[in-house]
This record gives structure tokens, C-alpha cells and sequence, in this order.
């Protein structure tokens, strides 16, 4: 096969499946009477309505900045936890009970204990995602510090690595793929918990919009407030994944050539 | 929760939090009216371990927990096996599995809301919508990992596909299956109490939005505590099932990521 060729097959196997499934709904809605089920084109036509307008400031703006801070804040706290907690036996004996009890606390429960103590602002609703955000980082973060080579950290020691230079070269980057595990299961929790935390209780956001949507039966609306918090995620996921494949491009190469080569 | 040598120390880290959370509103630094005393916390819990209600709502939880799991895993074993033993599948579902995971499934909540109001079915629905991923994903990896001489072999053999899936795919399969029902167990749980809390399916996720909304703020922390102790029983339960299941599997395996 040409490689015109198989770029070709590949692009059909990737889009055919989707492409078949929205024109399935496409023309199995197009004459729907349901009310729950409006046609696929209603949805499209009130999607650009709905989204391409102010409320893309107004209240999918505000929920991505949320998101973004809390997400953000959570990592840096996780891996600043994480490491020294790691890095010590004793602290690992101390704190793993804790933090594997704080990890099972279902995050979305969070959002009425945080509500007493910040209302029902930007600053409860960041709050909740850190909270739910930064377990797995920081469980991670610490295994990660925890299983970094001992051959090379005797290694850095007598070469005279130490400080910043060894925790930047040895540490952080010895358990960054572990810290990346934990931040792709944070990123999900965090959109839920950012969708979660504006349907409780809110003024504004996403899911505060879509909730609003669904109680006075605007049910177009609703179906495109769906479509659109289904295409953040994919965005999101892709986003992180070309993130991670950028920050980590030298663990999977050297995975690679452990494995003989073969693209895994 | 791995029991090893450090396990009293493990108990003292979790006497100190429970002290600090003592401490903390006793010495007046946080409000007690914004977090009440540990102890006031356990008398509190105590007191509605006495009622029917806090039962039925634990039971109510536990149940659409349950039942969405077993569903989620059922579905996402067969399908993932089904889906990974045929390449020409394979390759054509892929994009659409790695399009449709991603979507939170509270993005599928005023739907639930919709269709079902608040019966168990709308629990259900986000239960299963989420786990089901968790299962699926693990399982396609593991058919994945067959050894192609063992399928071969099976194949020259003269095995019939059902014997194939019986004797070479799910031997392989079945350590990357229990690594997804864990993470589906605890993906289930946090859906089924965001169900119980956001639609107000009955179950406790009910109980600590009905607290907070009447200022109930003790009976709200001594729930939230029930809710993670469950949280941690299902991590429990994962761990021993999955140790249980693989005592014949010697390889300590690296999870595939999901």
C-alpha cells in the first residue's frame, strides 16, 4: 500500500464510524415528534444561537478560568505535597492512611462543606476542584518520588547533585510520569467537579446554564449545552495528551528502545 | 491499602487528624459553626447509625453503586473482547471510543433528569456511562497484549473462536479486566452520590444536600465521613477482589493508561 493509500484508509477508518452514527441520528431525529428528542438539525441550528453569542463570555468563559486555576493550583500543591512526602519513609507511613481516606471521599460531596465556608462565589467552586484535583496528583507524585532509581540517585549524589539542580533533574523529572498519570485522572474529575459545583449551586457557568435549560424545557438547548460540554472534554483530553506527549517525549522514547523498537 | 511495617505509624497520622480536627474548632480557629469538633461529629453519626433512614439511604447508594458496576462491567468486558479480537473492528471503532470517553458523564445529567426524574435509572445511567469506559479501555489493552505465538498455536490447534476467547484472550485479558472494575468501582461511586446530591435520587449523596440545605452542618461532616469511609471499603473490596482473582498471575503488571 502507497502511503497516499493508507493515509487515506486510515482518515476513512477514523472518520467513518462518527460520521455514520451523526447521520443515523441525523436522519432518525429528522421527523421526531418526542419532545426530549428534537431533530439533530434543530440542536445544530440552536447550538450556534445559544454558544456563539455572549453567553460565550458570560458563562463558558468563566467555567474554563475556573477550571484552569483550580486545576492548575492543584497540581502545583499535589506535586509540592508529594514530593517530600515521597522522599521520607517515615512521612509516607504517617500521612498514606490520611490521604488514601481524603482520595475516597467522593469529591462532589465537598461542594457543600466548601459552600459554608466560601458561599457559593468563584472562590467555593475553584476550592472544590482543588480538592478533588489534587489527590490523585499528589498519591502519584508521591509513588512516583518513592520508585525513582536508586542507581541513579546514587549517581547524582556523587556527582554532587544536589538542591534545586537535583531536584529539577533527578527527582521531578524521575517521577513525571507518574505525576502525569495522576493529572490525566485530576483533568476529568475537574470538569466534572466544575460542571457539579456550578449545577449546585450558581449565577453563571456551564452547568449552571444547562441545569437553567432543563427546568424551563428548553430542550434544543439543552441538547446543544450537552454537545458542548462533551466537545470540551474531548478538547481538553487533547489538549493534555499533546501536552504529555511533548513533556514526556523522552520517557516514551526510552520506553521504545526498551522494548526493541517496536512503536508500542 | 497495603498492611505493611509502617502500619502503626499509619494509625498515629490517623489519630493526629482526628485530633486536629478536634482541636481546631476547640481552639477557635476555624468557627465550630463551620466545622464542628470531631467528637460532635461521631455523636452526630452515632445518633442517625440508630435511625432507619441513614440505612436505607447507605443501601440506596450501595445499590445503585452495585447494580450500575455490574452493568458497566458486564457490557464493557464482552463488548471490549468482542471489539478487541477483531482488528477490522478495531480500527474502526477506535476514534469513536476515544471521542465519546472523554465526555463527562454530568454532562448527560439533566437528560438522566429528563427521562427518568429522580428514579434509580437516572443514577444508573451516569453510573454506567462512566465506568463503563474504565472497563472497556482496560479490556481492549488486554486483548491487545495476547501473545500472538498463543493465538496462533490456538488457532493451528484447531480451536474454535469461543475456546480461543475461553483458553488464550481471557487469561490475558482478565488482570487488565480487574484493573478496570477497580477503577470503575470507585469512578461508580463518585457518579452515583453526584447523582444522589445534584438529581436527588434517594442514597446519601440526598442526605448531605438535605443537611445542608436545613443547616443540619454536624449531620452534614458526619455523612461526608460515611461517604469516604464507603470510598474506602470500595477501594478495599477492589484490591482484595483483584488480589483474589490473580493469585495465579505472578507478573506484577504495569497499568495501561486509561
Amino acid at each position: 500500500m502507497t502511503a497516499a493509500a493508507r493515509l487515506a484508509r486510515r482518515t476513512a477508518l477514523a472518520l467513518g464510524l462518527p460520521l455514520a452514527l451523526l447521520a443515523l441520528w441525523w436522519v432518525a431525529s429528522a421527523d421526531s415528534e418526542s419532545f426530549y428528542l428534537p431533530p439533530l438539525r434543530r440542536i445544530l441550528e440552536t447550538f450556534a444561537d445559544v454558544w456563539l453569542s455572549a453567553r460565550l463570555a458570560d458563562d463558558v468563559l468563566p467555567s474554563l478560568l475556573r477550571l484552569a486555576v483550580g486545576y492548575l493550583a492543584a497540581v502545583a500543591l499535589g506535586v509540592a505535597v508529594g514530593v517530600p512526602v515521597g522522599a521520607s519513609r517515615t512521612v509516607r507511613d504517617l500521612a498514606e492512611p490520611v490521604l488514601e481516606f481524603f482520595r475516597a471521599i467522593p469529591p462532589p460531596v465537598m461542594v457543600p462543606i466548601l459552600i459554608l465556608f466560601a458561599g457559593i462565589g468563584d472562590a467555593m467552586k475553584v476550592l472544590v476542584i482543588v480538592f478533588g484535583c489534587i489527590w490523585p496528583v499528589l498519591l502519584n507524585t508521591v509513588e512516583g518520588v518513592r520508585a525513582i532509581d536508586p542507581v541513579l540517585e546514587e549517581t547524582a549524589s556523587s556527582y554532587g547533585i544536589r538542591g534545586v539542580a537535583r531536584l529539577r533533574h533527578l527527582v521531578l523529572r524521575g517521577a513525571s510520569p507518574q505525576i502525569f498519570t495522576g493529572m490525566r485522572q485530576s483533568l476529568s474529575i475537574g470538569i466534572i467537579l466544575m460542571v457539579i459545583s456550578e449545577m449546585f449551586a450558581s449565577s453563571n457557568g456551564l452547568g449552571f446554564t444547562i441545569i437553567q435549560f432543563q427546568r424551563g424545557f428548553a430542550i434544543p438547548e439543552m441538547w446543544s449545552g450537552i454537545i458542548l460540554l462533551g466537545l470540551l472534554g474531548v478538547l481538553l483530553s487533547l489538549l493534555f495528551q499533546a501536552v504529555e506527549g511533548r513533556a514526556l517525549a523522552w520517557y516514551h522514547s526510552v520506553r521504545r528502545s526498551h522494548q526493541g523498537g517496536d512503536a508500542p | 491499602v497495603r498492611l505493611r511495617s509502617g502500619w502503626g505509624r499509619g494509625l498515629a497520622g490517623l489519630a493526629a487528624l482526628c485530633l486536629l480536627l478536634e482541636l481546631v474548632p476547640r481552639l477557635g480557629l476555624v468557627s465550630p459553626r463551620y466545622l464542628p469538633p470531631f467528637s460532635q461529629i461521631v455523636a452526630e453519626l452515632a445518633e442517625r447509625a440508630a435511625q432507619p433512614d441513614f440505612w436505607s439511604a447507605l443501601l440506596d447508594t450501595l445499590r445503585g453503586w452495585a447494580v450500575g458496576l455490574l452493568i458497566a462491567v458486564v457490557a464493557g468486558a464482552i463488548l471490549g473482547i468482542v471489539i478487541g479480537s477483531a482488528a477490522p473492528l478495531r480500527a474502526a471503532t477506535g476514534s469513536t471510543i476515544e471521542f465519546l470517553r472523554p465526555i463527562p458523564s454530568v454532562a448527560l445529567v439533566p437528560l438522566a433528569v429528563l427521562l427518568f426524574g429522580t428514579d434509580l435509572r437516572s443514577k444508573l445511567l451516569l453510573v454506567v456511562y462512566a465506568s463503563f469506559w474504565q472497563v472497556l479501555i482496560q479490556v481492549l489493552y488486554g486483548v491487545q497484549d495476547v501473545d500472538p505465538v498463543a493465538r496462533e498455536t490456538a488457532r493451528s490447534y484447531g480451536l474454535g473462536a469461543l475456546s480461543q476467547v475461553r483458553h488464550v484472550t481471557w487469561p490475558t485479558t482478565l488482570p487488565y479486566l480487574m484493573t478496570g472494575i477497580r477503577l470503575a468501582a470507585t469512578v461508580a461511586l463518585v457518579l452515583a452520590i453526584t447523582a444522589e446530591l445534584v438529581i436527588g435520587n434517594p442514597g446519601l449523596g440526598r442526605e448531605i444536600a438535605v443537611a445542608q440545605s436545613s443547616g443540619a452542618v454536624a449531620g452534614m461532616y458526619a455523612l461526608v465521613l460515611v461517604a469516604g469511609l464507603v470510598g474506602v471499603a470500595v477501594n478495599l473490596l477492589a484490591r482484595v477482589l483483584e488480589r483474589r482473582v490473580l493469585f495465579w498471575h505472578s507478573s506484577v503488571r504495569g497499568e495501561a493508561p486509561a
